[in-house]
C-alpha cells in the first residue's frame, strides 16, 4: 500500500520545552490514522509540523512526496485541513465560507451544493458563522477541509466540545470520507473516538510515541487479561470458576461473581457454566479499551 | 490568484458591511467630523497651513488603515488567519484584499464628504475631485503600508488600534501640515521626511491647491516607495497566529 505519510525523527522545541520528540510513523493510503494521547503530548504540534504549519527542528517529513514545510503551497492544494481552535469572520455566511475556499485552490473543486447537503448544512447556508452551533461550525470546517477534493484529511480534534449527539453524526461523516478513498489522519484525546474511527493509532504522552498499531491489536497486546461478571446462585461456583485454567482472581459479592484472568477466559467461563448446567441470571464480560492500554503504558489516566 | 484577491476582498466588503456600528465608525465620522468643524470654524478656512477637506481627508485615510490594522489583528487572535495559511493563500493576497477594501471605503468617505459639504466649499481653479481622490489613494496606500507593519507585529488585538492611533497620529504633528517642515530643525525635520505622513500631506496639500501633479511627482514616488518598503517588510515579519 503506498505510503501517504512518511515522518521520522520529527522533533520540536518551544525554548526549553521538548513538545515533540523522535516522532517516527506512516500512514498508508486509504486508512484512518489517529495520534491519541491527552492534552499536551504534543499531539497537534506533530499534526501541524506533517502540514507545514511549522518546521520542525529535526527530522524527516514526506507527505505525497513533498516536503510540507518548503513544498508547502504545492502540497495545501492536496490536502485538506481542520484546525483546532479555528474561527472563521463572524459575519461571514456559510455558503460564502464554502465559495471563498473553493476559489483558494488552483485544482478541481467538489460541488459545493452537494457538499453542503451532505454536511447537513443546505438549511444553514445563509446563516452567520457567528450564530452556527459548535457542531454546525464543525461540520462546516469538515466542509472547508473537503472542498478541493484533497487525498489526504487533517482533522485536529475534531468532536472535542460536541454534545454526543454531535459526535456521532460527526463519526459517521468521517467514516464517510475514508469511504470515499480518502486518507484521514486526525489527533483525539478520546479513547472512544479512536477506537470507533481509527484503521491505527499512535500513542503519544509527553511528546514521545509510546506504541503504534490497531486498536485491538495494542489492546491485545498490552491487556490480554478479560473480566467476566456472572450472577448465579449455584453453590459451588467459586470453587468451579478459580479452578478455570488462566483465571487470576475471582471476587465475590452476593451471587455475583467477578472473574479475572488471561488467555481464553470467557470461552471457559461459559463451557464451566455449561457443564455444570448453571441457573444464570447475568453474563457480561468487559473487555480492555485504549483507555486502559494507555493507563498500563503510562502509569496515568488519560483525563488527568 | 486574482480570482482569490477578489473573491476575498468581497467577502471582506460584505462582512464589514454587516457590522453597522463599525462601517459607520469607519466611513461617516469623519464626514461628521467634517460637517462639525466647518460649521464652527468655516469650510474654507485654513486650520494650520491646509484647508479643511486635506485635513479632513487624512482623518479618513488614517481611520481607514486603523479599521484595517484592527481587523487584521482580530483575524490573527481568532485563528482565521491560521485557517487562511493551511490553503494555498498567500499573506499578500489577505492583505492586498484589505487594502482595496479600505481604498474603496476611503473613495465612499471622501466622496461623501464631498457631497455634504457641496453647498459650502469653494474649489481652486484647476482642482477636481477626481484628481484630489487619486491623490487621497495614493496617501492611504503610503500610510497603510506603516499600518501593515503595526498589524504583522503587535501581538494581541486590544493593543492593536490604540498603538497604531498612537503611531500615526502624531505623524500628523510632524507632518508638516502645522509646521512647515524646514523650521522643525535638523532631528525632527529628519524623521519627517523618512514618514509617508508628509508626503500625503505636500500631495494632498498641493494638489487641493490647485498644483499640477507634475510639482509633485516627488511625493508620489516617495508614497509608492513607503509602500512597497513596508510591504516587503512586514511580509517578512508577518505572523499567522
Amino acid at each position: 500500500m503506498p505510503r501517504v505519510i512518511h515522518a521520522s525523527g520529527v522533533r520540536k522545541t518551544y525554548g526549553r520545552t521538548v513538545a515533540v520528540s523522535d516522532a517516527s510513523f506512516h500512514v498508508d493510503e486509504g486508512e484512518i490514522f489517529g495520534l491519541i494521547g491527552p492534552n499536551g503530548a504534543g499531539k497537534t504540534t506533530t499534526m501541524e509540523c506533517i502540514e507545514g504549519l511549522r518546521k520542525p527542528d529535526g527530522g524527516e517529513i514526506q507527505v505525497l512526496g513533498l516536503d510540507p514545510f518548503r513544498q508547502s503551497r504545492k502540497l495545501q492544494d492536496r490536502v485538506g485541513v481542520q484546525l483546532q481552535l479555528a474561527q472563521l469572520q463572524k459575519r461571514i455566511k456559510v455558503w460564502e465560507a464554502v465559495d471563498l475556499w473553493a476559489s483558494l485552490y488552483r485544482g478541481k473543486s467538489v460541488d459545493a451544493a452537494r457538499l453542503l447537503d451532505q454536511l447537513g448544512l443546505t438549511e444553514k447556508r445563509n446563516a452567520w458563522f457567528m450564530t452556527l452551533s459548535g457542531g454546525q461550525k464543525q461540520r462546516l470546517f469538515i466542509a472547508l477541509a473537503l472542498i478541493n477534493d484533497p487525498e489526504v484529511v487533517f482533522l485536529d480534534e475534531l468532536t472535542t466540545g460536541l454534545d454526543p449527539q454531535a459526535r456521532l453524526a460527526i463519526w459517521e461523516l468521517v467514516c464517510g470520507i475514508r469511504t470515499r478513498g480518502k486518507t484521514v489522519f486526525l489527533t483525539t484525546h478520546l479513547m472512544e473516538e479512536a477506537e470507533r474511527l481509527c484503521d491505527r493509532v499512535a500513542i503519544m504522552d509527553h511528546g514521545r510515541i509510546i506504541d503504534m498499531d490497531s486498536p485491538e491489536q495494542l489492546v491485545r497486546r498490552h491487556c490480554p487479561e478479560r473480566t467476566v461478571i456472572v450472577e448465579t446462585e449455584f453453590p459451588e461456583a467459586l470453587g468451579l470458576f478459580q479452578a478455570i485454567p488462566g483465571v487470576e482472581e475471582v471476587q465475590l459479592d452476593g451471587n455475583r461473581f467477578t472473574v479475572r484472568g488471561i488467555g481464553d477466559l470467557v470461552t471457559h467461563v461459559i463451557h464451566c457454566i455449561s457443564e455444570n448446567r448453571m441457573r444464570v441470571s447475568d453474563f457480561r464480560t468487559i473487555l480492555p479499551s485504549l483507555e486502559d492500554v494507555f493507563l498500563k503504558l503510562t502509569g496515568h489516566s488519560i483525563r488527568e | 490568484m486574482l480570482r482569490s484577491l477578489l473573491k476575498l476582498s468581497w467577502i471582506e466588503i460584505k462582512v464589514f458591511l454587516r457590522e453597522p456600528m463599525g462601517a459607520i465608525g469607519t466611513i461617516v465620522i469623519p464626514v461628521i467630523l467634517f460637517l462639525v468643524l466647518g460649521k464652527s470654524a468655516g469650510f474654507n478656512q485654513p486650520i494650520a497651513s491646509a484647508s479643511l477637506p486635506v485635513l479632513v481627508s487624512l482623518f479618513i485615510a488614517i481611520n481607514a488603515v486603523l479599521s484595517m490594522v484592527n481587523i487584521v489583528s482580530i483575524y490573527r487572535e481568532g485563528g482565521i488567519l491560521k485557517r487562511l495559511r493551511a490553503t494555498p493563500l498567500r499573506p499578500q493576497t489577505i492583505l492586498g484584499a484589505h487594502i482595496l477594501v479600505k481604498l474603496l471605503f476611503t473613495a465612499i468617505s471622501l466622496l461623501l464628504m464631498f457631497l455634504a459639504g457641496k453647498r459650502y466649499l469653494i474649489f481652486q481653479a484647476g482642482v477636481s475631485i477626481p484628481s484630489f481622490a487619486c491623490a487621497l489613494l495614493l496617501s492611504t496606500i503610503g500610510i497603510i503600508s506603516i499600518g501593515f507593519l503595526i498589524a504583522s507585529i503587535v501581538p494581541t488585538a486590544r493593543f492593536a488600534q490604540p498603538i497604531g492611533a498612537l503611531i500615526l497620529y502624531p505623524m500628523i504633528g510632524i507632518s508638516g501640515l502645522f509646521v512647515p517642515i524646514h523650521r522643525m530643525g535638523p532631528i525632527i525635520g529628519t524623521v519627517a521626511r523618512i514618514l509617508p505622513m508628509t508626503y500625503a500631506v505636500s500631495l494632498l496639500n498641493g494638489i487641493w491647491n490647485g498644483d499640477g501633479w507634475s510639482h509633485h511627482l516627488g511625493d508620489v514616488a516617495a508614497l509608492v516607495l513607503f509602500f512597497f518598503l513596508f510591504s516587503a517588510l512586514s511580509e517578512k515579519f508577518f505572523r499567522w497566529e
